[in-house]
């Protein structure tokens, strides 16, 4: 009999969870991959890959508003053109690209024409993404397909005059586009070329890493040889030199880290590299990271200047030593005295191409500004480092930067507190 | 557990414990803790949040972890705008966030000495009225009927407001009236702010700094006392 009592109470208690599960567990749950009992049926398969390629392709960073729906587009872009506001890519039969079909969107990534026929500014990195496979691009297509519909209406550019006539554009992609997906080396393997195509295409690499001139246009012989990011002012370094970001030396892991993590032995990823972590590399599988780290590595070693001569690296004795001063009561504590850092955490400074690249802007504007390495998966709680700004003059940064340009045989010139000055003037950002 | 004694440690241990200009410069023991994690504050917010000689950067030590989280996810999403705070936060998840937010409401640093006092007394009458009682004609609550009788705020948003320099609370009360600084809504504080006067918020901010803090400076319970005004961030 207690048993039976016992066995009712039990059942009870488990039918009354139960409903209280029910009630606090309302619509459908999350499917999870690896518990699902059955495999995930084709479109869901489809489905989930789109959101991997549209994470390599960080199509969030520009689609999305800071505080607004998940792809509603409306974000301003500003360009030395002036202002382009990003459209709506959500499944809105209106505002949206409900109407599209995947050949409608393969034509678009792969040829830079819009559904009806617009050409696109390259602002879109059609010049990049036209590498992208038919297959990738009906997957990314069916995610965005898959997602809830926002009615937002896209908002008109504000281009000056000429940049407002797009029959402009027949010209810029005479001169710098170059149609076609994305072909296989056969004499590497097939790892190398796996991380081509996701650096070359997805990826978008180039965009930032390349030097961009007058007309917004990037010369594919100066590719990954490093440039001023228009708007942002920070320099994206050269993949080439070894001076720069140039990764010729550098561990496979170390390279992978700093694109996934955030943070490796060597670096530190900041500014807008940070953003492209938190929003898109840090969602790449581990197999991903590591084909890219390959091909990044293979780079050709070209250095678009000479070395700086002995000369041009003479620093006055008394500015080394107010940098060393400087130096000695701000940052050795987490840089150390032989700028050697306490790595992956605090990153050295000796040997670290960031701090002695050609234009010292990196350095200088992280002394101003401090920084946070984007939280991810595998470094959610990143260390950071404070602002300067209000603590030191131009003078105090400008000999602070030189030192640690100069010193433990780093190759870097002294910089100028007229540019501390400048950049001064600058909102971090 | 990697722990990692740095070399600089010992030097900075005899430090006192108000050094404000000492307490702005990055010191770590072990790299694993939270610590060593939140040195991208220290220059302004000091080593244990309670402020710098910088009167525009706030205290931020003891105030409700609620509240700082807040403030913390609207720098990351832009909605608080003061761009070194944005660019510091903006690629920082949640739940980091929060644990920094809890890291500095843990905090009970000693407090700065007073600033010399400024306004004349008229102004510090109409300045301890609207902190202590309000303004019945204006429809403006007492400040401390939510930020509580020792100004050490409310469990979980209301800030505490002890300890904050004139200029940061002047600031402050400035952008809630012009509607730049906002909360969740219902906002209770923009609609108090704008019924405050240019004068009213110079008397507040001069009558706030020349009180003495309390020996607890810990916030006040959630709810402990009823609110005058519906707030979205006490919900």
């Amino acid at each position: 009999m207690k048993r039976a009592i016992a066995l009712v109470v039990i059942v009870v208690v488990v039918i009354a969870g139960v409903f209280a599960w029910k009630s606090t567990h309302q619509g459908y749950l999350p499917v999870d991959p690896k518990n699902a009992s059955a495999p995930p049926n084709p479109t869901t398969q489809v489905i989930q890959r789109g959101e991997y390629l549209a994470r390599a392709g960080d199509c969030v960073a520009c689609h999305t508003e800071p505080t607004g729906k998940l792809f509603a587009g409306g974000r301003a872009m500003a360009t030395p053109f002036g202002a382009i506001y990003v459209p709506n890519i959500t499944p809105d039969d209106e505002t949206g690209i409900g109407l599209w079909t995947a050949d409608d969107f393969y034509r678009m990534m792969h040829t830079g024409l819009s559904r009806d026929g617009t050409l696109l500014y390259p602002a879109m990195p059609f010049a990049q993404y036209t590498k992208v496979t038919r297959a990738d691009c009906d997957a990314i297509f069916a995610y965005l397909q898959s997602l809830a519909p926002v009615k937002q209406k896209n908002k008109p550019h504000e281009l000056r005059f000429p940049f407002n006539k797009r029959e402009l554009l027949l010209g810029w992609r005479t001169l710098y586009f170059k149609e076609g997906e994305y072909q296989n080396d056969p004499a590497q393997s097939a790892q190398w070329n796996r991380g081509a195509y996701l650096v070359e295409g997805l990826g978008h690499c180039t965009m930032c890493h390349t030097a961009i001139n007058a007309l917004g246009g990037s010369k594919e012989s100066k590719e990954f040889e490093g440039g001023m990011i228009p708007n942002q002012n920070w320099y994206a370094p050269s993949l080439t030199s070894n001076r720069e970001g140039g990764l010729g030396d550098w561990s496979l892991k170390d390279i992978g880290d700093l694109l996934q993590v955030g943070i490796s032995m060597r670096a530190t990823v900041y500014g807008p590299m940070a953003e492209v972590t938190y929003n898109s590399l840090q969602y790449m599988t581990d197999e991903d990271t590591a084909a890219m780290a390959v091909y990044l590595k293979s780079l050709p070693k070209k250095d678009a200047e000479p070395p700086p001569t002995d000369a041009a690296k003479l620093v006055q004795p008394a500015v080394m030593e107010r940098g060393r001063q400087v130096y000695e009561k701000q940052c050795v504590m987490c840089h150390h005295s032989e700028g050697r850092g306490y790595p992956p955490e605090f990153p050295p400074l000796a040997g670290n191409p960031s701090i002695t690249m050609a234009t010292p802007v990196n350095p200088i504007r992280i002394v101003l500004n401090g920084g946070y390495p984007p939280g991810t998966r595998k470094n959610p709680r990143p260390h950071g480092m404070p602002p300067f700004a209000h603590i030191l003059n131009d003078d105090e940064v400008a000999a602070v930067v030189t030192y640690i340009r100069v010193a433990w045989k780093n190759a870097g010139t002294p910089v100028q507190a007229a540019q501390v000055s400048d950049l001064r003037k600058l909102l971090p950002e | 557990m990697r722990v990692r004694h740095l070399a600089c440690a010992l030097l900075l241990i005899a430090a006192p414990a108000f050094a404000a200009d000492e307490d702005a410069v990055p010191r770590i023991t072990d790299v694993t803790t939270i610590e060593a994690r939140v040195q991208g504050c220290v220059t302004c917010h000091g080593q244990q949040g309670q402020g710098t000689d910088n009167g525009y950067f706030p205290r931020i030590a003891g105030k409700p972890a609620g509240y700082l989280y807040n403030q913390l996810v609207a720098f990351r999403d832009g909605t608080r705008r003061y761009a070194p705070m944005n660019y510091l936060v903006a690629y920082l998840p949640d739940s980091y966030l929060k644990e920094m937010a809890q890291f500095y409401a843990r905090q009970r640093p000693p407090f700065a000495p007073k600033e010399a006092p400024k306004g004349d007394a008229a102004l510090i009458e109409r300045g301890k009225a609207i902190v202590t009682a309000g303004d019945g004609a204006k429809q403006l609550p007492a400040c401390v009927a939510c930020h509580g009788a020792g100004l050490t705020g409310m469990e979980p948003g209301v800030p505490g407001l002890v300890g904050l320099r004139p200029t940061y609370v002047a600031a402050q009360l400035t952008r809630w009236r012009t509607g730049e600084r906002r909360a969740a809504d219902p906002d209770c504080m923009k609609r108090i702010a704008m019924r405050l006067t240019e004068r009213d918020v110079a008397a507040v901010a001069a009558y706030m700094a020349l009180q003495d803090p309390p020996k607890d400076a810990s916030p006040e319970a959630a709810n402990f006392v009823r609110m005058p005004m519906a707030c979205g961030s006490q919900r």
